[in-house]
């Protein structure tokens, strides 16, 4: 398998510019006349893992579709390092908690994400094999993607957006519904996906796994950023006291 | 043996023995009921779809007057149609009056909002819980459409039997742009009113039995294929 990895990187096709770092500006956004996110300003670089944590209600979700391009902000802005024509929502996919995943086969529905690409002929029936070896899927590429359990079903997601070969991953708590011999499959094969060369933004609860997989840690509470921390530092001396409570799990408000 | 018990027995002979004018007005019910639910599906499942997965100004009063159309009464639909083909009418030209190409057209004004106001339904459901997931991935609600139209299939095919449901059934737009012609434009429904009122209770009682016989086991059929289906794909 390690082989593959080498094999996807290199059949990548030549990007013309990186999308990346992304830089987010005064991004806000309200809903119901209520301030889910408060005049946030960061900026991602493309090598890393970065892990957006917080309580609930923090507004992590909302942060990633609004990078995803699914809701559109209140104010700011959120800032791809390139023109148009690199065509940044074209470069991006997204996992979510729970996956829709499409009545047709396995197979059918990382071939569909391909088509809506615009991928064919070969190319395509290449990408949906390797995506599904590599998800651990080629058994199973025949059934139906609905009878799947749920580990499989998250797996089949992740497969579905490898095939796509994005720049960035979004990924919203993928783990959230799954046990921990699934949790660590869906762990691998993120981990893999970013060794090939794609930048990760992921939202998680469980602390251990955000130590296993983050470089870089954004934490969110009350619809602002708090703090951005290296991994290491955040839960060794956090700079702000919110984030010293939280790592101690007694952030209640 | 009563009235009752002795239609019931000639009737059956009827049917037993394949009398050639209960097999021709059969066959003609048939092929005039699916060539206008085969129109009504071409036409209103894609409409249906659409209504479900575009935002446009005008939607929701759109989506109230398909809903109310499903209660068109036939008589109406029927007297607008005669309007339209009569001699006089704007139609009148094409000769089609009275012929059963007059009374698929009818069947199909009756059965496209059926069919396009339950897909709306069933196909605005869907558009919620796929829409955040296929805009990832790419897809324009005009990709939506033809996505969504196949994931809801099992669900469609209710739909299309409710459509079926209302074109075998109805009497009352046929008769007037059909005219109830023998060996010309006399279905099932239309006989068995003719039938009835001349007394000849034989003939509309056997005709009764196929017409709710070939209902039945088409819906016994498609939700048969239903159940069987969305256990294999889940």
């Amino acid at each position: 398998m390690a082989g593959m990895n080498i094999e996807l990187a290199d059949t990548r096709p030549a990007a013309p510019e990186d999308i990346l770092p992304l830089m987010v500006e005064g991004l806000a956004f309200e809903a119901g006349g209520k301030q889910i996110l408060n005049r946030l300003d960061f900026r991602l670089e493309g090598e890393s893992q970065s892990f957006i944590i917080g309580p609930n209600g923090a507004g992590k979700s909302v942060l990633l579709r609004l990078c995803h391009g699914l809701l559109q902000p209140t104010a700011g802005k959120v800032v791809w390092a390139t023109t148009a024509e690199a065509k940044p929502s074209k470069q991006q996919a997204m996992v979510f908690q729970r996956p829709v995943l499409l009545r047709r086969s396995v197979r059918a529905n990382v071939e569909y994400a391909l088509i809506v690409r615009g991928f064919r002929g070969p190319e395509r029936r290449r990408r949906v094999t390797l995506a599904l070896e590599e998800a651990g899927l080629a058994d199973l590429a025949k059934r139906p993607a609905r009878v799947l359990s749920s580990g499989e079903q998250q797996r089949l997601a992740l497969a579905r957006v490898w095939a796509l070969h994005p720049r960035v991953l979004f990924l919203d708590e993928p783990t959230a519904h799954l046990d921990p011999s699934s949790t660590r499959m869906v762990e691998e094969i993120i981990s893999r996906i970013f060794q090939s060369g794609t930048k990760i933004i992921m939202t998680s609860h469980d602390m251990g796994q955000v130590q296993r997989l983050a470089d870089e840690i954004l934490f969110l509470h009350g619809g602002r950023l708090i703090e951005q921390t290296s991994v290491d530092r955040f839960f060794s001396q956090p700079k702000t006291r919110e984030g010293k409570l939280f790592v101690e799990g007694n952030l209640l408000w | 043996m009563s009235d009752l018990a002795l239609s019931f027995h000639v009737a059956l002979e009827l049917i037993i023995g394949l009398d050639a004018d209960l097999v021709e007005i059969v066959l003609l019910s048939l092929r005039i009921t699916l060539t206008a639910l085969l129109i009504a599906v071409i036409v209103g499942l894609p409409l249906g779809a659409v209504i479900g997965v575009f935002r446009f100004p005008g939607r929701a009063a759109v989506t109230v007057l398909f809903n109310a159309l499903m209660g068109l009464p036939p008589v109406v639909v029927g007297l607008l149609v005669y309007l339209l083909l009569s001699r006089a009418g704007p139609l009148g030209d094409y000769g089609i009056l009275y012929t059963p190409t007059a009374m698929v057209v009818a069947q199909s004004i009756l059965v496209i909002p059926i069919i396009t106001a339950l897909t709306r339904q069933t196909i605005a459901d869907l558009h919620v819980e796929y829409q955040e997931q296929l805009q990832s991935l790419g897809a324009g609600p005009l990709r939506m459409v033809p996505t969504l139209l196949w994931d809801g299939r099992f669900s469609l095919l209710t739909a299309v039997l409710a459509g079926f449901g209302r074109a075998s059934a109805e009497v009352g737009a046929v008769i007037i742009v059909g005219g109830n012609i023998n060996h010309a434009t006399r279905v099932m429904t239309t006989t068995i009113a003719l039938e009835t009122s001349k007394g000849n209770l034989a003939l509309a009682l056997g005709l009764g039995l196929v017409l709710i016989g070939i209902v039945v086991a088409i819906n016994g059929l498609v939700l048969l294929t239903r159940f069987v289906a969305a256990r294999v794909e889940g």
